[in-house]
């Protein structure tokens, strides 16, 4: 970036003395002065973005590409107007009202005998069932029966399953046929549409996502707090310490920092665990009963606890850089003036250090609700997050369409937190070391 | 003079003669290897791991390889098997040459054109009666797409030494009891099976099972029947978990595939026993990804014959999938005991078995995970 953007100022600068009127300087080679340096300067932008054109094209194609196709994945479907092509060509005219006439019927029958033959039909039969569940087997059956129907279709398919009879069904199938659609931000959100096209809540028994969602959020709120706690003083003390000690506090920081995650996570399941080191010391001491050990892992304490301390590194470093600026002559100055030492901390110190506060904030919060392997680790049943949905969507549920929304809806709130720390600390004066 | 100039002569021709001949020889041996090569393949088969993954290794892959000199490499994926396949397949680059897979798997990717159709007759060897494989192979167990290897079980199994002598548990109404047979409880974290033994537990006979969870009220009742153990069930996700949970004592019941219990008894002599009552028992077997089929068809055509379905039970108490192999299955290889009884087919075993109704399962898998999760959630 800083490459390319030197040449242009230093362009512009050069520019301005040259646009005087009557001032027409030229070079050696009686070319004049102002396109010369235009030339160099286009020649110079080039090079530069040549130098970063490799890193240009890896981005776009490592991870502008995936993110991209992955949102169009969550309003992509393509499903019913591929697999059903006559039937949603035909269903384009129904009104919705009562039962279609027999010409739907007539394209659904031919639709579904060719999509067997082509062994396709599934697709279709996947994306349906799960808007309603059911939907797989009435269409594999009754396209089974579809090859030797004969005309009227409508009383030949109402005979092979009397589902056909249902307006909802075919309302569904004309809802869906639209190569975009809604469902899965609904699914998201726990919202679905009614058979009347209506947006309404799911039943209770199947909302799930919202609550993920919210427990996400101040889950991370939480560990962000946490690591703020915790990181405050000790970055205090590496930028305050002579180097000598300071280094070596920065190593143990370090430390940890560089070991494997699983390794740091499966370590707290050692320590935290019902039969752990951590009860058992409790035990031998005599704080717990032996029948009275507590269970520390394996919900949202153990999320807590294991993600605080992988994320602690992310906190201290952008505090310390910092704090690392702040002379210590401030302080004693606040102090000399007759400032308490808390009145000087509040006044003085801690304002300073809002923008090291600010960055690790951001970063460890952004890095939390992204977070996966640990919830799925240490997190048991209550202490999972949204991350792990999306997991699941992705390789047991296989509804794809639903992953990608609810990844859509994290990114959206990673970029709006983003802006808002934009708007109110600058992203310019984040500081990460 | 003569010796020098005969000395350069075979110098400057057998200098670029020597190379040429011996790059030759190179070619050639080069062409009879890649000729080798295209005889001796190597198999990428995808299967669950484990004890079950030892049992096709001694009874397919171990005589294949040495029949053939093909490579055969595992790849234990299949608890993920159909998203892999959409994922290769939707990418354009499947390197899985063999799948083994649920038979309600088989159904949704045939049905999505992710694997060959296969012709039993054609592709699997008779038996060694002469009977064709269409008529050997257990009845209504060979779909379009999919030929089955073995008859397993899902059921749950006990640590002896969790219970005094006198009062071990034998039903599946004990797994629910946890006053009489206190303990914490391991259980698959999927609706499948839980469900089904819940309603058991609350009275379904078995065989209305299925007709009682597809309507609203039955739903409610598992679920309401799962409650009662819900504080106490830990739950898990791989099929190596159950065992090791129940030899830590972690657990007192534990469900998982009767294959690794045995496995575990006879193996690792662990003190684990199995309540048969209500096993819900399924088939599992072999898919072959869209494209590979001309590359594992010997393969295929060797490992599900009669004498190696029967081998495989050699090694893990799983049903065989041909009647022929039935009459052959006979003592575990390494111990030497009799594997009749620790089969789920085995006559005391299977009276209150529910097979697994794959046609339900695949048209409400989706919804009642998403009832399951939530209920899990709560």
């Amino acid at each position: 970036m800083s490459d390319s953007s030197a040449p242009a100022t230093s362009g512009s600068a050069a520019h301005d003395p040259t646009g005087a009127p009557g001032a027409a300087l030229t070079t050696a080679d009686g070319v004049p002065l102002k396109q010369s340096l235009n030339r160099a300067i286009r020649r110079s932008r080039i090079k530069a973005l040549l130098l970063v054109a490799p890193l240009l094209v890896f981005i776009g194609l490592a991870f502008v590409m995936p993110i991209f196709d992955m949102l169009s994945r969550s309003v992509d479907n393509p499903e019913v107007s591929t697999y059903l092509p006559r039937t949603s060509e035909v269903l384009v005219d129904w009104d919705g009202e009562g039962l279609p006439e027999e010409a739907a019927y007539a394209a659904l029958a031919q639709d579904l005998a060719a999509g067997l033959k082509a062994r396709n039909l599934g697709r279709v039969a996947s994306r349906l069932n799960y808007e309603k569940s059911g939907m797989r087997s009435l269409f594999m059956k009754s396209a089974r029966r579809a090859g030797r129907m004969e005309a009227p279709y409508k009383a030949a398919l109402i005979k092979a399953d009397e589902d056909w009879e249902d307006p909802d069904i075919w309302r569904l199938i004309k809802r869906e046929s639209s190569p975009l659609t809604a469902s899965y931000y609904l699914a998201a959100v726990d919202r679905q549409f009614s058979p009347t096209g209506e947006i309404v809540e799911k039943p209770e028994y199947l909302q799930i996502h919202v609550s993920l969602f919210i427990r996400t959020f101040w889950m991370s709120a939480a560990i962000t707090g946490l690591c703020l706690l915790l990181a405050y003083p000790v970055a205090w003390l590496l930028a305050t310490l002579p180097a000598s000690r300071g280094n070596l506090l920065m190593i143990l920081v370090l430390l940890p920092f560089w070991t494997s995650l699983l390794v740091r996570t499966t370590t707290w399941i050692a320590i935290l665990q019902q039969q752990g080191v951590l009860n058992d010391m409790l035990v031998g001491v005599g704080i717990l009963a032996e029948e009275a050990r507590i269970q520390m892992i394996y919900n949202k304490t153990g999320t807590i606890i294991a993600m605080t301390h992988i994320l602690l590194p992310f906190m201290i470093l952008p505090l310390y850089s910092v704090m690392k600026t702040i002379p210590p002559s401030y302080m004693h100055a606040a102090r000399s003036l007759g400032a308490g030492p808390i009145t000087a901390f509040r006044r003085v110190y801690f304002p300073q250090t809002l923008p090291g506060i600010g960055a690790g904030s951001i970063l460890v919060f952004i890095l939390s609700i992204g977070y996966y392997i640990t919830p799925a680790l240490v997190g048991g049943q209550s202490g999972r997050f949204i991350t792990n949905f999306i997991a699941y969507h992705m390789q047991t549920s296989l509804n794809w369409g639903l992953a990608a929304a609810i990844g859509s809806i994290l990114l959206v709130v990673v970029i709006l937190f983003y802006l808002v720390y934009n708007r109110l600390i600058g992203v310019d004066k984040v500081k990460l070391g | 003079m003569s010796v020098i100039n005969q000395f350069t002569a075979s110098f400057t021709t057998s200098r670029p003669g020597m190379p040429l001949r011996s790059l030759l020889a190179v070619a050639v041996a080069a062409a009879g290897m890649s000729a080798g090569a295209a005889q001796a393949e190597t198999l990428n088969i995808v299967s669950w791991g484990g004890a079950y993954t030892d049992s096709q290794n001694k009874a397919y892959h171990e005589p294949w390889e040495e029949k053939s000199g093909d490579t055969v490499v595992n790849i234990d994926k299949s608890s993920n098997a159909l998203s892999g396949l959409r994922a290769q397949v939707q990418a354009g680059n499947v390197t899985w040459d063999l799948v083994d897979m649920l038979p309600s798997d088989a159904l949704i990717a045939c049905s999505e054109g992710l694997i060959e159709p296969l012709d039993p007759d054609t592709l699997f060897a008779a038996a060694p009666d002469g009977t064709p494989a269409s008529e050997d192979f257990i009845e209504n167990s060979l779909s379009e797409c999919f030929v089955p290897q073995i008859v397993y079980s899902n059921i749950v199994a006990f640590n002896t030494e969790m219970f005094p002598e006198d009062k071990q548990p034998d039903s599946i109404d004990d797994v629910f009891n946890l006053e009489e047979f206190p303990g914490k409880r391991a259980l698959q974290k999927k609706p499948i099976n839980n469900m089904e033994w819940a309603l058991v537990a609350d009275g379904v006979a078995p065989e209305d099972v299925y007709e009682m969870l597809d309507s609203e009220e039955g739903i409610e009742r598992a679920f309401a029947k799962l409650d009662t153990i819900k504080d106490s069930v830990i739950w898990w996700e791989e099929g190596a978990q159950p065992p090791q949970l129940l030899a830590d004592k972690e657990v007192a019941f534990a469900s998982a595939y009767n294959g690794r219990i045995f496995d575990a008894e006879v193996n690792e002599k662990q003190p684990f026993s199995i309540v048969w009552d209500a096993q819900v028992f399924e088939l599992d077997g072999w898919v072959v990804p869209t494209g590979k089929l001309d590359k594992v068809k010997d393969y295929l055509m060797f490992a599900t014959d009669t004498q190696r379905l029967a081998d495989q039970a050699k090694y893990i108490s799983y049903g065989p999938a041909r009647t022929s192999s039935a009459a052959l299955v006979s003592t575990h290889a390494d111990t030497g005991i009799d594997m009749k009884p620790h089969m789920p087919t085995y006559g005391p075993n299977f009276e209150t078995a529910i097979p697994k109704d794959d046609e339900f399962w695949a048209d409400n898998l989706d919804e009642l995970s998403q009832r399951f999760n939530a209920w899990l959630a709560r």
